[in-house]
């Protein structure tokens, strides 16, 4: 297997950014251009002279990594450079969710072909978990903090398959690193359309979250199977495929391995946000079919 | 070549058609938003080449798909202005550091609050340390002839630094002038497709855009600063190569009239420059030894000339198109700086027509007078009597 992103690279141990990279990267067979936003991965890869990327790399700035993708994308259309490969995004759950989301949505309405990939580890993790659009209620982060008042973040977490359907993007999935076929199979699904994609890949944080580093994978397969992180998958607007789950799992098993939720289980309010976890996982248990 | 009345943004816009560019990028702003409305028309009737034209969802992301597109070796253009100019100032400063030479025409205009529409030279004076080059125009002709030099100057292997050409909002932009349009023949002669050294290919890939940790930063901005110095003498060897070419020679960084003998020098830059011109040359009529200094290049900025220049005035009159808030007009600031241990003449600052306040002939003569009365400082002209009310 050639290596698209190297070894040698500075993330933590037990990171599951590259194990993300690494199979979008496989699955692609690394004919593809990659625009990364500042963030741990861009940290992690791109310092001068140590660059773990064996293809075409590019980091401009926070905000912009959808629009930087779709000037890659003309330019190659107007050199007649299209073959050269796939354009696509690795950009985290803030760069997409939050200061980028107007970049983004400029990208998906003119329908550039380009594969974006959100890499979600729920909250600004590079800067030491600050919360994003993206962080789930109820989670412990340095800007939502538990007090004697407030139990973690309150409010939900963005709903970025609906803002990319909403935009009418082609094909639109959620991936998890606890099954990394699965996204081989979702990148290389996804690269057939012609146009905007986008897959959101649910990467556990080790420090973040405050989980084991040897734990990542089955913290992120714990996700899926309590039925808070659907993996589902909708080409031209229609849901295709879902992962169904055997037996499902409350949502306090997922909660209490990891340290951002763990005064969820003393907290005056504690009671009350895993209520609404839960309820948050019966509704996508029914909305998408997840019981088998 | 064909002489046609045209207006400012068609001259820049059919200038940009002949350097075939392969992507534009741009969001309308006032009163930048009938060069890209032009551009646009040209790119739906199929006479761009090889060329993606993109209405983006903000400045910033314009400037944003041009940083992806030069970076793969598109040539690229843009156009913006005022609170498009600063929306775009992050990925711009960006773009320097990555040495992508993107070219722009800045429609120049006043930055809000309060909101106005019309001319100065707040927007671009804004990106001054930015590591872009920045030329002031005097009229359409010379807006329509910078284009091809400013991608020849910014593609040079020497520079590959963006490029910004300023011309005055409304006043240039949508003002009905001659222009000797060029012809593609002239441009392809002049100006050869981009080759850039590196760009964003899977057949060798690179990292774009890299973290540079305290032991290697430095050294990114040191070839910056060489570049840039770099810079003018690539300007003044294609600015020398139009002339030539074009039979249109609008001088080198800087250009003058009458400053041979002159003891007081007048200083401007972008269309001010006509009128103060007139001025002068009625003063001159009257035998008052003044003279003339268009700043063409504001970045980089010519130190050796301006030394050159001014070397036996007695007294310098700036006209400013912006304000340094807490200091005083930009250019006299970098003009005194250059100076300094040059010479002894007094510099006299003067802001005029901020927010497209008019400028009248009268104002220009007025401030070089009154030079000789007052005390070297900076200068408000122009304005109405009011009362300042503190609530």
């Amino acid at each position: 297997m050639k290596f698209f992103f190297s070894s040698g690279h500075g993330a933590c141990p037990g990171c599951a950014l590259p194990i993300a990279v690494k199979n979008v990267l496989y699955a692609l067979e690394g004919k593809c251009f990659v625009v990364n936003p500042t963030g741990c991965l861009e940290i992690i890869s791109s310092q001068y002279d140590r660059s773990a990327w064996g293809v075409p790399y590019i980091h401009s700035v926070f905000e912009n990594a959808a629009a930087v993708a779709a000037g890659i994308e003309a330019a190659l259309k107007a050199l007649g450079r299209k073959d050269e490969g796939h354009v696509v995004v690795f950009a985290g759950d803030g760069a997409t969710a939050d200061i980028g989301i107007g970049c983004l949505s400029g990208m998906f309405d003119r329908d550039h072909d380009v594969l974006y990939i959100c890499l979600d580890n729920e909250a600004y993790q590079n800067t030491g978990n600050q919360q994003s659009g993206l962080t789930p209620p109820g989670s412990n982060t340095t800007t939502t903090p538990v007090g004697k008042l407030l139990p973690g973040k309150v409010g939900k977490k963005k709903d970025m398959v609906a803002f990319a359907l909403a935009h009418g993007v082609k094909y639109v999935a959620t991936a998890s690193v606890a099954y990394p076929m699965d996204i081989r199979r979702k990148a290389k699904r996804a690269v057939e359309f012609e146009g905007a994609k986008y897959i959101q890949i649910h990467c556990p944080c080790v420090t973040g979250w405050g989980i084991n580093s040897n734990e990542t994978v089955k913290v992120a397969k714990l996700a899926v199977e309590t039925a808070l992180y659907p993996l589902v998958e909708y080409e031209n607007g229609e849901l295709v495929r879902v992962r169904k789950i055997k037996q499902r799992k409350p949502v306090e098993e997922y909660l209490k391995v990891q340290r951002r939720f763990r005064h969820l289980f003393k907290h005056p309010k504690g009671k009350e946000i895993i209520e609404m976890l839960q309820k948050i996982a019966d509704e996508n248990a029914k909305r998408f079919g997840l019981d088998e | 070549m064909v002489r046609k009345v045209v207006r400012g943004f068609y001259a820049v816009a059919h200038a940009v058609k002949l350097c075939r560019p392969n992507v534009i990028c741009a969001y309308p702003i006032t009163p930048q938003t009938e060069i890209v409305e032009n551009l646009a028309a040209m790119y739906a009737n199929g006479e761009l080449e090889n060329c993606e034209y993109i209405t983006a969802e903000s400045e910033f992301g314009a400037a944003s798909i041009l940083v992806g597109a030069s970076a793969t070796g598109a040539r690229t253009f843009t156009a913006t202005c005022s609170q498009g100019l600063i929306l775009m100032s992050e990925v711009l400063w960006n773009a320097a550091g990555m040495r992508l030479p993107i070219v722009m025409v800045i429609a120049n205009r006043s930055l809000s609050a309060p909101l106005s529409i019309w001319n100065d030279h707040q927007d671009s004076m804004a990106m001054r340390d930015a590591c872009i080059m920045q030329v002031y125009v005097e009229n359409n002709q010379e807006a329509h002839d910078m284009i091809p030099q400013a991608y020849k100057i910014a593609e040079n292997r020497d520079v590959m630094l963006p490029f910004m050409v300023c011309m005055d909002g409304y006043k240039l932009t949508h003002a009905y002038e001659p222009v000797d349009l060029l012809d593609q023949e002239t441009v392809d002669k002049f100006l050869p497709p981009y080759d850039p050294p590196i760009k964003l290919t899977t057949k060798d890939p690179l990292t774009f855009g890299c973290y540079a940790p305290p032991h290697c930063y430095m050294e990114f901005r040191v070839v910056m600063q060489r570049a840039m110095e770099r810079a003018k003498k690539v300007m003044e060897d294609v600015f020398e190569e139009w002339a030539g070419l074009t039979g249109r020679n609008w001088g080198g960084l800087i250009a003058t009239d009458h400053m041979e003998d002159a003891e007081v020098a007048v200083v401007a830059m972008g269309s001010v420059v006509g009128l103060v011109r007139d001025v002068v040359e009625e003063m001159r009529k009257e035998g008052k030894k003044v003279g003339l200094v268009k700043i063409r290049s504001f970045r980089p900025f010519p130190v050796e000339d301006l030394r050159k220049a001014l070397k036996d005035v007695e007294r310098i009159v700036v006209f400013e198109r912006a304000v340094s808030f807490g200091h005083e007009g930009p250019v006299a600031m970098e003009l005194k700086s250059a100076l300094f241990g040059h010479s002894d003449a007094k510099v006299y600052s003067f802001a005029v027509g901020l927010g497209g306040r008019d400028i009248p002939k009268q104002l220009v003569r007025k401030c070089i007078e009154k030079s000789e009365e007052i005390e070297p400082g900076f200068y408000f002209e122009g304005v109405k009597d009011f009362e300042e009310v503190i609530v």
